[in-house]
């Protein structure tokens, strides 16, 4: 009796503290990343560790001034928004065969999609750069959509996959029985069936495409850059505006932060795989 | 029509052979029902015939077409699952409309056709409820509704009462004979329930790991088993079957009574035992013995009451012409 009292006593108030130190933790950067674009460059720059000061406007009005903010945030968007779709278009299949039809080799390309998430970009950087430039793609939205698809496309079958199986099988077979072919399987059994699931990897999928910088920094110049690129960008010619920097970021992040505000509930269950409901 | 036939069928899963070389000729407008112990492959070779599974060797006949590369839906067959297997996110009148929408038959038709199928099974009152609205009954007669409005050639059933309470499940079963005795179309129903079998069934197929034990009527079953399996498997309570000795006086490897086939008597009979249960259930009394000598327990079904409880010493002698003898090989002696 004495124990259980005492682990559940521990788990009801240790695990809340816990999260709330490593929350915290984690939205750390963030608030002061958020604070110094409220700051002056002057006091920006300050070594001590600076809570009161007066705010200003300045930085966020003077980044629309110096950069095209709303370029890169379109860019963003476009990207972002294209290559969801089309990792959806291929995974949804993929992802519905592997499920529902799998054959031997099925566990093994799982497996192996899986692993190519852990190959180091940097090793393919140089043949990824030549390649985008002499197919004349280097800076085109077209190679970034193809890039974000592509970068995204394993973890997307993976977790569709996991959403899919949890569909009885006979609901499908009595779709075949029914006279469905597999397109009508797909739009109007497996989709609805599967639309939260489908709805948290999209959202997941969205968030990494924006999120992403190691490509699209490296890929892009001006015509296709994202703002990740902005907020590169803005860190080494014009010398340390911390605080102009930390708009930028700021308002980089910020459209982010917002969906991932309202989507709390599909981003838990589409990190967990459905395993919380 | 809805005449199938089984040439040389089989099927592999990997190497595991689940159903050897197999035929079997199912007549139109019969009620056949597979029955056998679970995991000998009943549901498999309903599959087989509804095209959701491959065959490996062989083929399926439907009325004089060679079906075996036709898929599922054009074989012009209906199935009910076990689970039911409704499309949990479309109402009631979705689920039974919605191979009849796949289709293409326009949208009056489609209402007309499911508007009778609801009403011949009592789910108008439910028609624009989602399948997690209603009860286990209520799902399973949507999934009859849904095969129905198919007019399909052949109704194939996957154990479709199992995961109903027992009584409703006497409700269902009856209302299934009837809808097969009002339509004539054929059915192949699945079972592992030897009771839903002989009371249903115009034809039944005993199946034991994927081989056809026996087919015939119910009462052929009842009356001619073809082996010990059959013998075992067919009849409640289950057949007494002895070897031995005993057996050897008869001719026999084995000798089977069936609990009905035996009086009693206090005074005296061919073999005597100790009773150990007495079941009274008014109508009958079913007597458990033990110590006759024979091996096993004794199982005897006595019509109306009799007055003997544990530890009585009775007799028991078998109706003249209703042992049932097997050989060596466990197969019916004539
Ligand atoms: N998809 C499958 N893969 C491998 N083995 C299977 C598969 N389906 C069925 N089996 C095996 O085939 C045998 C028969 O199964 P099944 O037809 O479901 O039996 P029943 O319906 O009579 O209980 C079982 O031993 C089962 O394990
Ligand atoms: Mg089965």
């Amino acid at each position: 009796m004495a124990i259980v009292a005492h682990t559940s006593k521990s788990s009801r108030f240790g695990r809340p503290v816990l999260a709330w130190i490593v929350g915290l933790l984690f939205f750390f950067p963030i608030f002061w990343l958020v604070l110094t674009s409220f700051k002056t460059d002057a006091d920006a720059v300050k070594p001590e560790f600076l809570i009161w000061f007066t705010p200003t406007l300045e930085n966020y009005l003077n980044m629309t001034d110096n950069y095209d903010y709303w370029r890169f945030a379109q860019n963003s968007v476009i990207t972002s928004v294209l290559a969801t779709v089309f990792t959806l278009a291929v995974g949804i299949p993929s992802a519905y065969a592997m499920a529902f039809n799998p054959t031997r080799a099925t566990k093994d390309i799982l497996m192996w999609m899986l692993s190519t998430k852990m190959l180091p970009a940097a090793a393919v950087l140089y043949p990824m750069t030549f390649l985008a430039k002499s197919l004349g793609l280097f800076d085109t939205h077209f190679l970034i959509v193809l890039v974000l698809s592509l970068i995204n496309l394993p973890i997307v079958v993976w977790m569709l996959f996991t959403y899919f199986k949890e569909i009885p099988k006979d609901i499908i077979e009595a779709g075949k029985m029914d006279g469905v072919n597999t397109w009508g399987e797909i739009r109007e059994i497996l989709i609805p069936l599967a639309w939260g699931g489908i709805a948290s990897t999209a959202l997941l999928c969205f968030i990494f495409c924006w999120n992403e910088a190691y490509w699209t920094v490296r890929l892009t110049t001006i015509d296709a850059a994202t703002l990740s690129k902005l907020i590169e960008g803005n860190r080494a010619p014009e010398g340390l505006f911390f605080g102009r920097l930390s708009a930028v970021s700021t308002a980089a992040i910020a459209p982010i932060v917002v969906l991932g505000w309202f989507c709390q509930k599909q981003l838990v269950q589409g990190l967990t795989f459905g395993a919380v409901k | 029509m809805g005449r199938i036939v089984l040439e040389n069928t089989t099927k592999s899963f990997g190497d595991v052979q689940v159903i050897p070389p197999l035929n079997l000729t199912i007549e139109d407008g019969e009620f056949a029902v597979f029955v056998g112990p679970s995991g000998c492959g009943k549901s498999t070779l309903l599959r087989m015939i509804a095209g959701l599974e491959d065959l490996t060797s062989g083929k399926i006949v439907i009325d004089d077409k060679d079906v075996t590369e036709v898929p599922p839906a054009q074989r012009g067959l209906a199935m009910v699952f076990q689970s039911y297997a409704l499309y949990p996110h479309m109402t009631v009148r979705k689920n039974i409309g919605f191979p009849l929408r796949m289709e293409k038959m326009s949208q009056s038709e489609i209402d007309a056709k499911v508007d009778a199928a609801a009403k011949s099974l009592n789910l108008v009152d439910y028609l624009d409820r989602k399948p997690g609205q209603l009860s286990g009954g209520q799902r399973q007669r949507v999934a009859i509704g849904r095969a129905i409005v198919r007019d399909p050639s052949a109704f194939l059933f996957d154990e479709p009462l199992s995961n109903l309470d027992a009584a409703l499940r006497v409700g269902m079963r009856l209302e299934i004979s009837e809808m097969h005795q009002r339509m004539k179309t054929t059915m192949i129903y699945v079972t592992h329930d030897q009771v839903e079998a002989m009371t249903m069934a115009d034809k039944i197929v005993v199946l034991q790991a994927g081989v056809i034990e026996q087919v015939g009527s119910p009462l052929d079953l009842y009356h001619k088993p073809r082996n010990i399996f059959v013998a075992g498997f067919i009849g409640s309570p289950k057949m007494n079957i002895f070897s031995g000795e005993e057996a050897a006086k008869f001719d026999a490897h084995s000798v089977g009574i069936r609990p009905e086939h035996l009086d009693v008597s206090t005074e005296g009979g061919i073999w005597k035992g100790t009773v150990g249960v007495a079941e009274h259930l008014g109508s009958d009394t079913f007597i458990h013995v033990h110590d006759t000598g024979l091996g096993d327990m004794f199982t005897v079904r006595i019509s109306g009451d009799i007055a003997v409880t544990h530890g009585d010493t009775i007799y028991l002698t078998p109706h003249e012409g209703r042992m049932h003898r097997f050989d060596a090989q466990g197969m019916r002696i004539e």
